[in-house]
């Protein structure tokens, strides 16, 4: 790996594997992040985006492969890695018999925040947390948006360059989970690089850029706009028609139709490069008797775009599976 | 790095404070497992099935017999015709005390001349024994003053025997007579043991199972900051539990303290680092509290059973010795009864500190590799 890549990249990994037994966990994983962007980790629950994460932080030696972070090699220096880094788990990772404050301080310690400055940072993050007049409070009696903010102070409470977020919005309501994505946007401002992961695909939208992982392979990589310029060139279609069912099956049968998916009132279809127009569809709808309402080409929905990149043959269940988690979050 | 080290700590002592419920009981248990112990030991065992071989049939042998009934503690319940008899109630557990008069014994009193009456007890259940031995040997002596007192009225001149009657007592079983005194300071082992190893086994799952165990080994703390920020804390614990059981045993049991408490203390630590070494490596293998707890237990009472807490290991068949010498609290149960008791310094111990530090560190080695490889 050439060194000017690992000064001009916050991490780069190449062929990162991680094998449980017989599991292959993360499969071959190129990731490149540059430094100060907000980067998004996205990926169904089973992915391997926490697996991939914990390699990153030193949690986990890599099966295979090799990977720096700020500039270090993670298997043979992860001391140095974790002292610049911040990291924050879905769990929160807070003690819950400990108070506001007595958390704040307990991770400023263990991270060597020089106790002159130790104090300010505390009231600091405090103030960031919307915590003032709580810090006396026990960290189990803090709900749940308020939690995720202590444990956002905690994990940046030492200022890292860079700041690992895994599933940090999981299980929060929407109007915490947008307050604590107005957070990230501050500390983006200030320097900090963000990798956060996320198996909410609208937190997409929050991102500078993106990686998407299934099944443990890495199918796509680049900037927000990037990757929306470079997705779907053949286009989303919108259709609004009666009867949804038999409509489905028709336009599933079409050639040059990637999928036909349930959307709401309404179904998707997603047409590959090539593929039959918005008239083309209607018309052939219309042909088989069906009641055509509207039809027309949209913006494709990070989720389509997702699905786009991964085989054939596993979108259906792809599908079903973000659904799930769309429906069970919050 | 000391900060890391020292807030490591702080924590562990805000969490331990807060946790009142564990705190009180570990304070406690010590208080609350002593005087049910003392409470059991101090019941004066009274009418115990006694089983009399009476080879003299006398109304002297009826005499002394009268003698034991009246103590209260013995109740004649069975008079038999031989000694395999006494000795196959005993062994049954039928009766506690045997009483043998010999053939000749009112002729011997007659006579003048000293004589002997045996008195056996069943001493495996010490508490059964000690009583049963103090009232025999007291029967014993009142007897043998009162038949003096009268020989002499009647000898006119001639000296007695000084003791005309020897009531022997024979201890069966154990014959060490182990007692309050003996169990008290096993039971202090115990009871260090069982609260170092479960404590810090449940405080490090505990860690593990909220999630917060993984913020740690993402920070710069080092693993070795981790182990002595956890074990350091407990050790203060471990100390102040001891102290209390100590204080109690000494007043509600008279027990002696004969030997150096600094060296006790300093001896100690070296016990306790390696249960609470245990106690984490325990923490490694259990996923859940519930598990650690059980293991904890799991460790416990063999090691109760083998160490000598209850029992002599001297007295243990050759296998379970073995067993025993490969326990950290018989080691341990040495040094307390050695310096409580007996009041022997260092130089009698020196065995016990060297397997007590090799176990501490082979202990708390193993258990800071296998949470590396754990987590690794």
């Amino acid at each position: 790996m050439p060194d000017l890549d690992r000064d001009a990249y916050a991490i780069v990994t190449k062929g990162l594997t991680k094998r449980f037994g017989k599991i292959l966990a993360v499969d071959h994983v190129d990731l490149t992040i540059k430094k100060g962007e907000v980067y998004g980790f996205l990926g169904p629950n089973g992915a391997g985006k926490s697996t991939t994460i914990r390699m990153l932080c030193g949690l986990l030696d890599p099966t295979e492969g090799t990977g720096y972070v700020l500039g270090h090699d993670i298997t043979k220096e992860p001391e140095r890695i974790k002292e610049k880094i911040g990291y924050m788990s879905q769990r929160f990772s807070l003690y819950e018999d400990l108070t506001v404050r007595e958390n704040l301080d307990f991770y400023a310690s263990i991270y060597s925040v020089p106790n002159g400055i130790k104090q300010t940072r505390i009231e600091q993050m405090i103030q960031m947390a919307d915590l003032t007049g709580r810090e006396g409070q026990l960290a189990a009696h803090l709900s749940g948006g308020w939690k995720q903010r202590l444990a956002l102070g905690c994990s940046i409470v030492h200022k890292p360059q860079l700041l690992f977020l895994d599933e940090p919005t999981a299980g929060v309501d929407p109007v915490s989970r947008r307050n604590f994505w107005d957070l990230i946007y501050r500390l983006s401002e200030e320097g900090i690089t963000i990798v956060a992961t996320t198996h909410y695909m609208d937190e997409a939208e929050h991102c500078d850029s993106l990686g998407f992982i299934y099944q443990g392979r890495l199918t796509a990589q680049g900037s927000r706009e990037e990757i929306k310029a470079n997705a779907l060139k053949g286009g989303v279609l919108e259709i609004d028609c009666e009867p949804m069912r038999e409509a489905t099956q028709v336009v599933e049968q079409l050639s040059g139709v990637a999928e036909a998916v349930r959307y709401g009132n309404t179904m998707h279809v997603v047409i590959e490069e090539g593929g039959p127009s918005p008239a083309e569809v209607e018309t052939r709808l219309t042909g088989e008797g069906i009641k055509v309402n509207r039809a027309e080409l949209v913006t494709p929905s990070i989720e389509d775009i997702f699905v786009s990149f991964v085989g054939l043959a596993d979108r259906r269940s792809l599908r079903a599976q973000l659904k799930r988690m769309r429906e069970g979050g919050v | 790095m000391r900060s890391r080290l020292l807030g490591m700590m702080r924590k562990e002592f805000i969490q331990m404070r807060r946790d009142r419920i564990t705190v009180a009981m570990m304070l406690f248990m010590p208080m609350i497992m002593l005087s049910i112990m003392g409470w059991a030991i101090n019941t004066d065992v009274k009418h115990m099935p006694t089983a009399v071989f009476d080879q003299s049939r006398t109304p002297e042998s009826r005499d002394l017999l009268h003698a034991f009934t009246n103590s209260q503690y013995f109740n004649l319940d069975y008079y038999v015709d031989s000694y395999e008899e006494v000795t196959r109630l005993i062994d049954s557990g039928h009766a506690k005390v045997g009483i043998i008069f010999p053939p000749d014994y009112a002729r011997l009193l007659k006579q003048q001349r000293a004589t002997q009456v045996q008195v056996i007890v069943d001493a495996s259940d010490p508490l059964v024994a000690t009583s049963a031995v103090n009232t025999a040997n007291a029967i014993g002596q009142v007897g043998s003053l009162r038949i003096a007192s009268e020989m002499l009225q009647r000898s006119a001149g001639r000296v007695p025997p000084s003791t005309p009657l020897d009531v022997r007592v024979r201890a069966w079983y154990n014959p060490d007579m182990l007692s309050a005194i003996f169990i008290i300071p096993g039971l202090l082992g115990a009871i260090l043991m069982q609260t170092t190893i479960t404590i810090i086994a449940m405080v490090v799952v505990r860690e593990r199972e909220r999630g917060t165990l993984e913020a740690l080994i993402v920070s710069p703390l080092r693993r070795w900051e981790l182990m002595i920020g956890k074990i350091a804390p407990n050790v203060l614990m471990a100390y102040a539990q001891m102290t209390i059981a100590l204080i109690f045993g000494v007043w509600l049991f008279d027990i002696p303290v004969r030997g150096s408490l600094p060296l006790l203390y300093f001896l100690s630590l070296f016990f306790i680092m390696g249960t609470l070494g245990l106690g984490i490596l325990l923490s490694t293998l259990a996923k859940t509290q519930h598990q650690a707890m059980q293991m904890s237990y799991f460790i416990f009472i063999p090691s109760i059973y083998l160490s000598g807490v209850l029992f002599p290991i001297e007295g243990m068949p050759p296998l379970a010795r073995t067993f025993a010498y490969m326990i950290p609290l018989t080691y341990y149960l040495q040094i307390l009864r050695g310096i409580i008791l007996k009041g022997i310094g260092m130089s009698y111990l020196w065995t016990q500190f060297l397997v007590l530090t090799a176990i501490g560190i082979i202990l708390i080695s193993a258990s800071i590799l296998r949470f590396r490889k754990k987590l690794g």
